[in-house]
């Protein structure tokens, strides 16, 4: 049970940790693009959240795994 | 490259400390770290706050529990009988009907098993509540508006008005025309309700004491019910175009069909289930996030035996807990946002015209 637990949190912490690389990766971009042309940033804010949320929905169900482990 | 196997690598050091950590054979033979019992109490108070709960507990004072007693209707699977009460006659341990209440998880049990699983609990539970005062809370604020643009027409907006009508008009211009197109305002009604239906939800979630606090928007049914509202919506108005994309995409050689085809009817059901986990998973997190912060305090006071660690907890606890919440509340509109947005995406997607001739 305790094993289980714990690597139940492992796995929540890695899923954290992949979610982060790539939220990182899109907000860093979306930074650089709306740098360099300004006048397109409301369209890269909304494909940016629709991209973070994607790339969220991985960790989120990641997490709700080691929720069900736990 | 090299820059990414470094990466790599780091990762894979990080991780070999924290598998010696986790095995709990190694560690209880040491004895050193023992989850104590403090740590375990909290964890179940925050699962407990996180579910749902068939009484609403607003505070303790000394011994006493102040609750708001709320209707239970329990319907028997064996027996085929309905039964109502309050949550209120079920107090010091009482029995009625052959059920009780677990005073701890505050929810209705079956006296004899103790468990729930014998009758369907059709009450008002917290998080009914919570969403009924949330239901209250819009219609009380969009009946008020709804008068103020009859009676002042093309005046400016004022007040509450003021306040929702730039959400309003941000949503129209940055998702329903673009995304939609030129039928978007058939969508507007079913989307601006998911919206603010979620924004208040979330919002009262964030309310840390009693007309608020229940994690209504974090409950899993919550969650799947709207998105199975959306879910209809998007297979409905799917067009010719849409569903022959599905079930024969146009220009695929038919042994690739075969692989492509289970996967896109995959697909239908995978768009609503992963919306119904975004903001279930995101505002369950939140909530056990909170609730963690909080109970550093008592976890580093040792319960009250420690006065220096619990002081030391709270000036840690106090920055951090501000910290999370103001991100909570960017999360409450944020969350609302994604649903309303992706919703309005894969409703965009099944419309989607057959407007040139194929090239895949």
């Amino acid at each position: 049970m305790t094993t289980i637990t714990g690597i139940a949190a492992i796995g929540a912490g890695l899923a954290a940790v992949g979610a982060g690389i790539g939220i990182g990766l899109i907000g860093g971009n979306a930074m650089q693009a709306i740098a360099r042309q300004p006048e397109v940033t409301g369209d890269i804010r909304t494909n940016m959240i629709i991209m973070a949320a994607l790339v969220e929905g991985a960790a989120i169900i990641a997490m709700i795994l080691s929720f069900l482990m736990n | 490259m090299v820059k990414k196997s470094r990466i790599f690598i780091f990762l894979i050091s990080l991780l070999i400390p924290i598998v010696l950590i986790a095995n709990p054979e190694a560690t209880a033979a040491e004895g050193k770290i023992e989850k104590s019992d403090i740590s375990k109490e909290i964890v179940e108070h925050i699962m407990n706050h996180v579910a749902d709960a068939n009484e609403y507990h607003i505070l303790t004072l000394g011994e006493k529990h102040v609750t708001l007693p709320l209707p239970c209707i329990l319907f028997n699977k064996s027996t085929h009988q309905f039964s109502f009460m309050l949550s209120s006659a079920f107090h010091h341990n009482e029995k009625i009907e052959g059920y009780k209440l677990n005073e701890e998880t505050g929810r209705v049990v079956d006296a004899q098993t103790g468990n729930r699983d014998s009758f369907i609990d059709f009450s008002i539970t917290k998080n009914v509540f919570h969403m009924i005062l949330g239901f209250l809370i819009l219609a009380l604020v969009f009946i008020s508006i709804k008068k103020r643009y009859t009676t002042h027409k093309n005046k400016a907006p004022k007040g509450l008005q003021g306040f929702i009508e730039p959400i309003i008009v941000f949503l129209t211009d940055e998702i329903f025309q673009p995304i939609l197109g030129k039928n978007y305002e058939k969508f507007m009604p079913y989307l601006l309700s998911v919206f603010f239906f979620i924004l208040i939800n979330n919002l009262l979630g964030l309310i840390p004491f009693f007309p608020g606090g229940a994690n209504a928007s974090g409950n899993i049914a919550f969650t799947f019910v709207l998105a199975f509202c959306s879910f209809i919506l998007i297979n409905i108005n799917g067009t010719k175009t849409y569903w022959r994309h599905i079930f024969a995409m146009p220009g695929v050689p038919w042994p690739v069909l075969l692989m492509i085809t289970p996967i896109e009817i995959l697909g239908i059901f995978l768009k609503p289930i992963v919306l119904m986990l975004r903001l279930f998973g995101n505002i369950t997190g939140g909530h056990i996030a909170v609730l963690s912060i909080v109970s550093l305090i008592f976890i580093m006071g040792e319960n009250g035996i420690k006065l220096g660690g619990a002081i030391a907890g709270g000036a840690m606890a106090l920055p951090l807990l501000l910290f999370v919440s103001a991100i909570e509340l960017l999360v409450a509109f944020l969350q609302a946002f994604v649903f309303t947005l992706l919703s309005s995406i894969f409703i965009s997607m099944a419309l989607e015209e057959h407007h040139q001739e194929e090239h895949h």
